[in-house]
C-alpha cells in the first residue's frame, strides 16, 4: 500500500514493479489537477489536493486517526470474519477474494467500529473502508454497525458513521440486501433510546449503503465532490441513454436538490463533528 | 458432506410442514397438490430449477398487483400521489376490504401488460415520489389502525437522473424506517421480482412471503453476470450463485413462508393464485394481529437484527 518511501518524482514511480495499468492514473496524482504527491504530503494535508482542493480516498485507520482524539479510540468486534453462506463462486471463490481483502488491507472487513472521543465528546465510531471489497456491505458491515447503534444506546452517547461503499456485498446475496433493514432497525432503536447520528458520506456512497443507514443520520454531510447516488452513473447512462449531468450524483448536487444538511471539507470535518457532538450531548 | 445436506433439508422440510400457509389451504384437491410441492422442496432446487423461477417470476402473463387486487380485496379505492411532487404509476396505495371484513391499507408495485401500460408503469420502477405515496400510505394505516398489506414486484427502483435528483438511496432508506416504526401489523409478498433496494423498500413486515415462483435479490441475475462475470449473458450462472428462489430465502431465514402457485405458476390460474395468495395473507395476520402493539414493533426488529450469517477469528 504506502510503497512510496523514498520516491522522488512521477518517472521513477512509474518504473517501479507496480506499474499502473495504462489508463489507471498513479493513486498520488491528483485526478483533479494532475499533481502528484509522495505519500507523506499527502498525509499532511489530510490526503487533499492542495493545489485544487481534490479529496482523496482515506483508508478506515487513518480516517479513525484524522477525526479521534489522540488515543481514544477503543476498537471493538475485531474477531468478526464473513462467512460464505452461498459457497458462492464467480471467477474466483468469494473465501479467496475475503482472503486477499484482509490480507491487502489489514482489516477483517470493510467497517471499523469502537468508542471514540472527538473534541472530547464521547461517541461511538463506525468508519468504513472502501479498499475491503469496495467497501461493500455484507452480514459483518451490517452487524459491526448494528452493535455499534447498541453500544451508542447503551452509552448514551451519540454514533458517528462515515460511510465508503459501493454497497451490498453481491457475493452474500439476498442476505447482503437484509443488511438494509437490519441496520435501518438498528437506528430506530437507536432513536427510540433518545440517541443521535450523525451519517459523514465520503466517496463514493451508493447503493445499499446510500439507501439505508447512511441517509438516515440525524444530521447528514458530505466530503467535496463525493458521489452519493443510488445508482452508479454507468448504470444510469447504460440504462436510460440520458446525458448526465457533469455533477451527477455529487454531493454538491445533493446539497443543491435537499439531501444534505452541509458539505464538510475534510480539514473542518473534526471541528465539525465536535460541534455537533456538543449539541447532541445529554 | 451428505449427511449435512440431508441435515439441512429435513429441518427445512419441518420448518416447511410447519407451515399454515402450506396447510391450511381449503381448497379441494388442494393439499395433495401441496404435498407434492413439499416433495418437490425438499430436494435442493438446481440451477435449472432456480433459473425456472427467474423466468416465471418474469413471466409477461404473470398476475401483476392490480389482478390480485380485484380479485382479493372488496371496495378497492385507490390513493394517488405523493402530496408533495406527482404520481407514481409504478407503485399502487390504496384502501381495501380483506377477507370479507376489515379496512387495509395496500402498497405494491405495478408493473403494465402492454407496451403502453408499460411504459405507464416504468416497468414497475419506482422514483422516489413512488416510495414517497408509499410512505403516506402508511401513516395513513398507522392514523387509523389499519393493516398494512403490501405486494412487491419490482425490478429495482429506476435508475434515472431525475430519480437520483429527487434523492432515491434517502427515499428507500426513509420507506424501511417508516415500515419499522409502525405499531399496526404489517404483511409483506414478493408475487414476482423482489429486485433489491427497490423492493426490500416496501417490504420491512412482521411477515414476508414470497410465492413460490417469485425471485428475491440483491441485484438482478444480469447485474451481477454483467459486475462479477464481466458478462451479462451469464446471468443463469449468476443466478445459480446468488440463489433468489424462494425455498432458498426461506432457508436462509429471510422470509417467514412460502404461498403456493397453482400448477405450471401463478399465469396458469390468476384465480387460484389469488385465493392461494389471500389465505396465505390472512393466515400470517392471524398470527400477528393479536400482539401488543409496542411487542410487535420490537420483535420485528428482533427478526431483522439476527439477519445474516458470521464467522470469528
Amino acid at each position: 500500500m504506502s510503497s512510496g518511501q523514498g520516491r522522488v518524482d512521477v518517472e521513477v514511480e512509474s518504473k517501479r514493479a507496480e506499474e499502473p495499468t495504462p489508463g489507471q492514473a498513479h493513486p498520488n496524482t491528483c485526478p483533479g489537477c494532475g499533481s502528484h504527491y509522495r505519500d507523506d504530503e499527502l498525509e499532511q494535508t489530510l490526503r487533499v489536493c492542495p493545489q485544487c482542493g481534490h479529496h482523496f480516498r482515506v483508508r478506515a485507520r487513518d480516517r479513525i486517526d484524522q477525526l479521534a482524539d489522540a488515543g481514544s479510540f477503543s476498537e471493538e468486534d475485531i474477531e468478526l470474519r464473513s462467512a460464505d453462506p452461498l459457497a458462492f463462486f464467480d471467477l474466483r471463490p468469494y473465501t479467496e477474494r475475503l482472503a486477499e481483502a484482509e490480507i491487502d488491507t489489514g482489516l477483517g472487513d470493510a467497517i471499523v467500529c469502537g468508542s471514540a472521543q472527538i473534541e472530547e465528546g464521547d461517541c461511538q465510531l463506525a468508519v468504513m473502508d472502501f479498499a475491503f471489497m469496495g467497501g461493500s456491505m455484507g452480514s459483518v458491515v451490517g452487524e459491526k454497525f448494528v452493535r455499534a447503534c447498541e453500544r451508542a444506546s447503551t452509552a448514551g452517547t451519540p454514533l458517528v458513521s462515515v460511510s465508503a461503499s459501493g454497497g451490498a456485498r453481491m457475493q452474500e446475496g439476498i442476505l447482503a440486501l437484509m443488511q438494509l433493514p437490519k441496520t435501518i432497525c438498528a437506528i430506530d432503536e437507536l432513536h427510540e433510546s433518545g440517541g443521535a447520528m450523525i451519517s459523514v458520506l465520503t466517496h463514493p456512497t451508493t447503493g445499499g449503503v446510500l439507501a439505508s443507514f447512511a441517509s438516515l443520520g440525524d444530521v447528514v454531510v458530505a466530503e467535496p465532490g463525493a458521489l452519493m447516488s443510488f445508482a452508479g452513473p454507468r448504470v444510469v447512462a447504460q440504462t436510460t441513454r440520458e446525458k448526465l449531468p457533469d455533477d451527477f450524483g455529487l454531493a454538491e448536487s445533493n446539497y443543491r436538490y435537499g439531501h444534505l444538511d452541509g458539505i464538510v471539507p475534510r480539514g473542518e470535518l473534526r471541528p465539525t463533528l465536535g460541534r455537533l457532538l456538543r449539541l447532541f450531548a445529554r | 458432506m451428505a449427511n449435512e445436506d440431508e441435515l439441512r433439508l429435513r429441518e427445512r422440510l419441518s420448518k416447511l410442514g410447519a407451515m399454515k400457509l402450506l396447510r391450511g389451504t381449503k381448497l379441494s384437491g388442494e393439499l395433495a397438490r401441496l404435498q407434492d410441492q413439499l416433495d418437490h422442496l425438499q430436494a435442493d432446487p438446481s440451477a435449472e430449477e432456480i433459473w425456472q423461477s427467474v423466468e416465471l417470476a418474469r413471466h409477461a402473463d404473470r398476475p401483476y398487483t392490480l389482478d390480485y387486487v380485484e380479485r382479493i380485496f372488496e371496495d378497492f379505492f385507490e390513493l394517488h400521489g405523493d402530496r408533495g411532487r406527482a404520481d407514481d404509476l409504478a407503485l399502487v396505495t390504496g384502501l381495501g376490504k380483506l377477507g370479507g371484513g376489515r379496512t387495509v391499507v395496500l402498497v405494491g408495485h405495478q408493473k403494465g401488460r402492454d407496451l403502453k401500460e408499460r411504459t405507464k408503469r416504468n416497468f414497475g420502477m419506482a422514483y422516489p415520489e413512488g416510495y414517497r405515496k408509499a410512505m403516506r400510505a402508511m401513516a395513513l394505516a398507522e392514523r387509523h389502525g389499519f393493516p398494512l398489506v403490501t405486494f412487491v414486484d419490482t425490478p429495482g427502483a429506476y435508475p434515472g437522473v431525475a430519480a437520483e435528483q429527487h434523492g432515491q438511496g434517502g427515499a428507500i432508506a426513509r420507506s424501511q424506517a417508516a415500515m419499522v416504526r409502525l405499531r399496526v401489523p404489517t404483511v409483506a409478498c414478493v408475487i414476482g421480482e423482489g429486485g433489491s433496494g427497490g423492493a426490500v423498500a416496501i417490504a420491512l413486515a412482521d411477515r414476508v412471503l414470497m410465492q413460490e415462483n417469485a425471485i428475491y435479490s440483491v441485484i438482478s441475475p444480469e447485474g451481477c453476470a454483467a459486475i462479477l462475470w464481466r458478462d451479462a449473458g451469464e446471468a443463469r450462472k449468476a443466478a445459480a450463485a446468488f440463489k433468489p428462489d424462494a425455498a432458498h430465502c426461506l432457508e436462509l431465514g429471510v422470509i417467514d413462508g412460502i404461498v403456493a402457485e397453482p400448477e405450471g405458476g401463478a399465469h396458469a390460474d390468476a384465480d387460484a393464485a389469488a385465493q392461494l395468495l389471500e389465505q396465505g395473507i390472512l393466515a400470517a395476520f392471524e398470527e400477528i394481529d393479536s400482539m401488543d402493539p409496542s411487542d410487535r414493533r420490537r420483535e420485528r426488529r428482533a427478526k431483522y437484527r439476527v439477519m445474516g450469517v458470521l464467522a470469528s477469528v
